[in-house]
């Protein structure tokens, strides 16, 4: 039977494997041509805790998890039903492990396969380990060749010698062989799947190598979850290239160091989350002040304060865009997709670069550590260059006020042209001032550079017509998207809009984007409705406006946007 | 090392070239305007070229230094002075990078960052002008102030609490260099401050500077201060001694460590993008 999704669940307490299952299954169904996800979810130990890899394959891209699972496999059952909300299932699900399946699991109805990974184990020699077992099992029942999952297993397993490679070999193989267990179970049809282009990427890594392709050679960060995915893949990266990773000793001074390295001359990013962007925000606010490019990444985690680091929310909204104390300007960009965390955090260093400012990315946890088998993302280069005074002038005015408002900026080595960037209010020179008009100058300068800049088809994605509009940002687009185009053949036309670019506001291009629509629906994923109420203040639509918005950490999955969908729709 | 302005610069730089015309916003007597002409009396000394000169600053009365400077400077906020060096001195190398700051902005706020800079070993030159008491905000106590000076409505009753050592500290955390100057004797202090920023590694001064207004007594220290009768030593353990029974006014180069600097790797081949993107095709 061909189909086109299937989506797995594979639960296990700690150091059960189940992330390395999930991954070398993703993986393995990338190499057969198919198009798939993986994002983590896990409890709050370090080590030992119940873990869960949530996976959907794909005939065709896919770019959030679907409403339900077809199969839930356990390594092992402790603390596995604190998921039970995040693998929801039916009565055409699968649940297979040993016995003592939670009540919560069971209760959906979904057919129960026993299967013993002891009795198992022991058809094969030593060193035989279920999680193996497991990625042998599914990956034969839902069709993946067999040679595609030795190859993934032998790669990963390759460095710790050949025993433990046979080992993974007779797992792998003995699980092939019990596939029956899981009968019923829909299966691909894996035929030709022509040459594709694909790359199996997480967002944290694609945010990286967005930041190494719009020029970030510095890097200074504190870990934290669930960011320091992209800070452990820039580190070699960066080198690589000639770039720098420093481990900072808090947030405070990770900026810090971006600025400094950026007033040098060098293009420079942090990542963080939550509690560390909220110690930077004082001085984003200084290298807004000073004029001085920044880019600062924040994986949006649950809040408030420690909240639930392993899981996401878009609940970092209102800091980004009104957490930095005076007047200042700066820009908000959120990608919508991991394939978009590369492009968006490319842009941001593009943008904050142009405008000698302060960029922040929106991602979130369902973004930066879900990994996902992707078309390969297309090169885009922007032409980065900061506008610097290059030659040697009489009187240089750093904070001149010129048109556009992007000043050029002298870096320390050129002759004649030496000032102070400040955080105390300055004139054009740069020497603090606390006159009326020095203020009002500075002020503006700031602002306009941003407000005349032409951020182009970047600042959203508008596809659709009709009176109905959802407008929602980053990762809440994916299971928009795919709810529209699954109430599509039913008639039901909806029109979608969100902004990549949070700030500035684009009221004009907004406008454009909502002509002819009578109500539109505002979805995200925070409790108190921040987008929601950042659409009504700053782009007052004269539509009717309705809020969905709802908590993390549950995703938001595209059965519940076609609820709200049909909910407002009233048009036949 | 640090780029010089060439052999006609070496003869021609004085101390008024380091300077800029921006008033100081200093009370008259403030120790800071000696620590200013030390500075720049260092800098001709050392011959760097101003524009290949850095000073970084937080806030307070005398992280307003960098704009009395005709050098590159960035005065940032309170008590991140070290890692905006930090990040810069990693980023450009070739700069000569100072650092000014003041027991409140260094030791309070930025207590955490002193320790870390210390430890990291980046060569920057750390000058911290100590007069034991918040000056721009009026007069509080600072990290260095007795516990029993009563002079603020804030703390009515002093403190209470004990005043830390800094050049103790820095010591314990790894610097590089460690030295005491005054601004009672500004010759003296520009001699400390060019050998500071000579010595390879994260070097730390620390400049009593009276402040007149708050702290009026201190105008007493210039008759307190004299030189250490005493070599720099090399050795951390003799140093620990030395600081430890230290009295706070002894002056001079106190230790010099020879722990190799901070600096990035520089593979010897970069990669490309192109190569980079190499570990994500499936």
């Amino acid at each position: 039977m061909s189909t086109h999704a299937i989506s797995i669940a594979l639960v296990g307490s700690g150091g059960s494997g189940v992330m390395t299952a999930g991954s070398l299954l993703l993986e393995a169904a990338g190499r057969a041509g198919l198009y798939g996800l993986m994002s983590r979810s896990s409890g709050p130990q370090i080590r030992g805790g119940e873990a869960a890899a949530l996976l959907r394959i794909s005939t065709h891209p896919v770019f959030c998890l679907g409403d339900r699972f077809d199969l839930l496999m356990a390594i092992d059952w402790l603390n596995a039903e604190r998921f039970a909300a995040e693998i929801p299932l039916d009565r055409n699900s699968f649940i297979a492990g040993g016995d003592g399946v939670p009540d919560e699991f069971s209760a959906s109805g979904a057919a129960c396969r026993e299967v013993s990974f002891k009795t198992l184990a022991e058809q094969g020699g030593a060193g035989i380990r279920p999680n193996m077992l497991a990625l042998g099992l599914v990956g034969a029942a839902v069709g993946l060749p067999p040679e595609q999952l030795e190859e993934v297993a032998r790669k990963l397993v390759g460095r710790k010698g050949e025993e433990a490679v046979q080992a993974s070999v007779s797992a792998l193989s003995i699980g092939a062989a019990n596939a029956a267990l899981l009968d019923g179970l829909e299966r691909f049809d894996i035929g030709d799947q022509g040459s594709k282009e694909l790359w199996n990427i997480s967002g944290n890594e694609s945010a990286g190598l967005g930041a190494i392709r719009g020029g970030v050679r510095f890097v200074a960060a504190y870990p934290i979850t669930p960011a320091t995915e992209m800070l452990e893949w820039l580190a070699p990266a960066l080198e690589r290239v000639g770039g720098t990773l420093v481990q900072a000793e808090d947030e405070l001074a990770s900026v810090n160091q971006l600025i400094g390295a950026s007033f040098g001359g060098t293009p420079s990013l942090t990542a963080t989350s939550g509690p560390g962007f909220a110690l930077m925000t004082e001085s984003i606010g200084l290298a807004v002040a000073s004029e001085t490019p920044i880019v600062v990444v924040d994986v949006m985690r649950g809040g408030p304060s420690t909240g639930i680091p392993t899981k996401g929310e878009q609940s970092d909204l209102n800091i980004a865009l009104y957490g930095l104390h005076g007047d200042a300007p700066h820009v908000v960009v959120a990608p919508f997709s991991v394939s978009d965390c590369l492009f968006t955090t490319q842009w941001a260093v593009h943008l904050a670069e142009s405008l000698q400012t302060a960029a922040i990315v929106l991602s979130d946890q369902s973004l930066g550590q879900t990994r996902s088998v992707i078309p390969k993302p297309a090169d885009v280069s922007f032409n980065t260059r900061r506008v610097l005074q290059t030659e040697t002038r009489e009187n240089y005015q750093r904070y001149a006020a010129v048109a556009g408002g992007v000043s050029p900026m002298a870096l320390p080595g050129l002759a004649g042209c030496q000032y102070t960037a400040d955080g105390l209010e300055h004139n054009a020179r740069g020497i603090p001032s606390s006159r009326v008009e020095d203020h009002a100058n500075q002020l503006d300068k700031r602002r306009d550079k941003l407000t005349s800049y032409d951020y182009g088809d970047h600042w959203a994605h508008v596809d659709g017509d009709g009176p109905l509009a959802i407008i929602t940002w980053g990762s809440s687009l994916a299971p928009v998207t795919e709810a529209v185009e699954a109430l599509a053949p039913e008639g039901i036309v909806v029109r979608v809009i969100a902004p990549r670019l949070l700030m500035p506001v684009q009221p004009e291009r907004m406008a454009e984007a909502l002509e002819g629509v009578e109500v539109a629906l505002v979805l995200e994923q925070s409790h108190g409705a921040q987008f929601f109420h950042y659409i009504r203040a700053f782009y007052a639509p004269e539509c009717e406006l309705h809020s969905a918005a709802r908590p993390g950490p549950l995703p938001i999955r595209p059965g519940d946007v076609i609820n709200e969908i049909r909910r407002h729709w009233r048009w036949s | 090392m640090v780029m010089t302005g060439g052999e006609a610069a070496e003869t021609m730089l004085k101390p008024k070239d380091y300077k800029s015309d921006t008033k100081p916003v200093w009370c008259p007597g403030c120790g800071d305007f000696s620590v200013l002409a030390a500075i720049t009396r260092a800098l001709s000394a050392l011959s760097i070229a101003p524009e290949n000169v850095a000073v970084v600053s937080g806030i307070g009365c005398s992280s307003r230094i960098p704009a009395y400077l005709d050098t590159y400077g960035f005065h940032g906020v309170h008590g991140r002075a070290l890692p905006l060096a930090t990040g810069l001195k990693i980023a450009r190398p070739d700069l000569c990078v100072l650092v000014a700051s003041g027991d409140g902005d260094g030791f309070s706020i930025g207590g955490n960052h002193f320790l870390q800079a210390c430890r990291r070993n980046v060569d920057v030159t750390y000058i911290v002008m100590d007069n034991q008491v918040y000056g721009m905000t009026k007069g509080q106590a600072s990290p260095t102030t007795e516990p029993d000076w009563d002079h603020s409505k804030l703390t009515p009753h002093g403190t209470r609490i004990n005043p830390f050592y800094p050049l103790v500290l820095a010591l314990a955390s790894g610097a590089n260099f460690i030295a005491r100057a005054s601004s009672s004797d500004p010759n003296g202090a520009a001699k400390v401050i060019s050998e500071a920023i000579e010595h390879p590694g994260f070097s730390f001064v620390q400049v009593l500077s009276p402040c007149v207004t708050f702290r009026p007594e201190q105008r007493e220290w210039k008759k307190i201060v004299r030189p250490a009768p005493i070599e720099a030593t090399t050795d951390p353990a003799a140093a620990a001694r030395r600081l430890m029974t230290d009295d706070n006014f002894y002056l001079g180069v106190l230790y010099k460590g020879s722990r190799e600097p901070f600096e990035p790797e520089i593979p010897a081949r970069l990669a490309t993008e192109r190569e980079l993107e190499e570990e994500f095709c499936v």
